[in-house]
């Protein structure tokens, strides 16, 4: 089984509680928590945004090899198919939204 | 470089901008408070996670009358122990005995009881583990360092679209008169999901 290898200990490393490692990422906790809190409110059921993350699911693992699966790229796509469907966002306004973040230069906070 | 740096700026990662785009997006429009968010994950981080599965499994191997509520209809026992919650809505809790072995999978994705074990590990969502444990379930668990006999039965639930198991391992022998938060500390994740026994 193909394990992702990070930095166990210290500052850099992921977030960890109950032993185990939680989100290898920050941005896949954040994707986690705003599907919840959607599915909280009430803004989707559970089978619909399933459906999708089956369906993305099935394309990765088509596309890559084993040792490349990523779980959470896989529920990124889900979610962001889900909110095209459900109409929570245009898809020419998220497109130029990521074009102005990407396009931002580094931020120099050290 | 001319601004005195001397360190690297990677490229900003494709999905995170993409997860900040969305975020931004979902949040002006009302749909989503970022605080909201902080208090989902800190909730995941720190409140749900497999102690508390194996707080329901040292109850129902003190409690015989727990453990027949738990094996009947599990999401209503775990609200005995205030635990609930989304992808917790049908739990059903199957026993190991001498006889029989219980694992479980979700094939398809990562359908996983997250009001008893919290987030799946990595290797229960990886493909491999998926194909792998409902074709050849002893080869894998061999692999995981658990050797069944042939007269064990081996039964593999693959979670549907709104069935979530847990699995109720059997109870070390030498633990009479143990504590129940003494043997809750046994229980791990991995034998709630049937890929390890709880040992004494």
């Amino acid at each position: 089984m193909s394990e992702r290898v990070l930095p166990q200990d210290g500052p850099t490393a992921p977030p960890r509680a109950n032993g185990e490692l939680v989100f290898a990422e920050p941005w896949e906790s954040r994707i986690f928590g705003v599907t919840l809190a959607l599915l909280e409110a009430g803004r989707f059921e559970w089978p619909e945004f399933q459906q999708c993350l089956i369906e993305a699911i099935a394309r990765h693992e088509t596309e890559v090899g084993e040792g490349e699966y990523h779980y959470y790229a896989c529920w990124l796509e889900a979610f962001r198919s889900l909110a095209f469907e459900k109409g929570w966002i245009d898809a020419g306004a998220l497109g130029a939204l990521e074009g102005e973040l990407a396009s931002r230069p580094p931020g120099h906070d050290h | 470089m001319s601004d005195g740096h001397d360190h690297d700026h990677p490229q900003a990662d494709p999905r995170a901008i993409r997860t900040e785009a969305l975020e931004k997006l979902l949040t002006d429009q009302g749909l989503v408070v970022p605080e909201a968010v902080d208090a989902i994950l800190k909730h995941y981080e720190e409140d749900v996670g497999p102690m508390n599965g194996a707080r329901a499994v040292a109850r129902a191997w003190t409690d015989p009358s727990y453990r027949e509520r738990l094996l009947a209809d599990g999401t209503a026992a775990i609200a005995e122990l205030s635990l609930g919650g989304p992808q917790g809505e049908r739990l059903v809790v199957v026993e190991n005995t001498p006889e029989v072995h219980n694992v479980v999978v979700c094939t398809l994705c990562s359908c996983y009881p997250w009001p008893v074990l919290g987030l799946p590990p990595a290797w229960y969502k990886d493909p491999a583990y998926r194909s792998r444990v409902v074709r050849e379930p002893r080869a894998v668990l061999r692999e995981f360092g658990l050797d069944l006999s042939e007269g064990v039965e081996v039964r593999v639930w693959d979670s549907s679209a709104e069935i979530r198991y847990m699995v109720l391992p059997e109870r070390p022998a030498g633990t009479e008169g143990e504590s129940e938060e003494a043997l809750a500390a046994r229980v791990s994740r991995d034998a709630m999901i049937g890929v390890a026994r709880v040992e004494a």
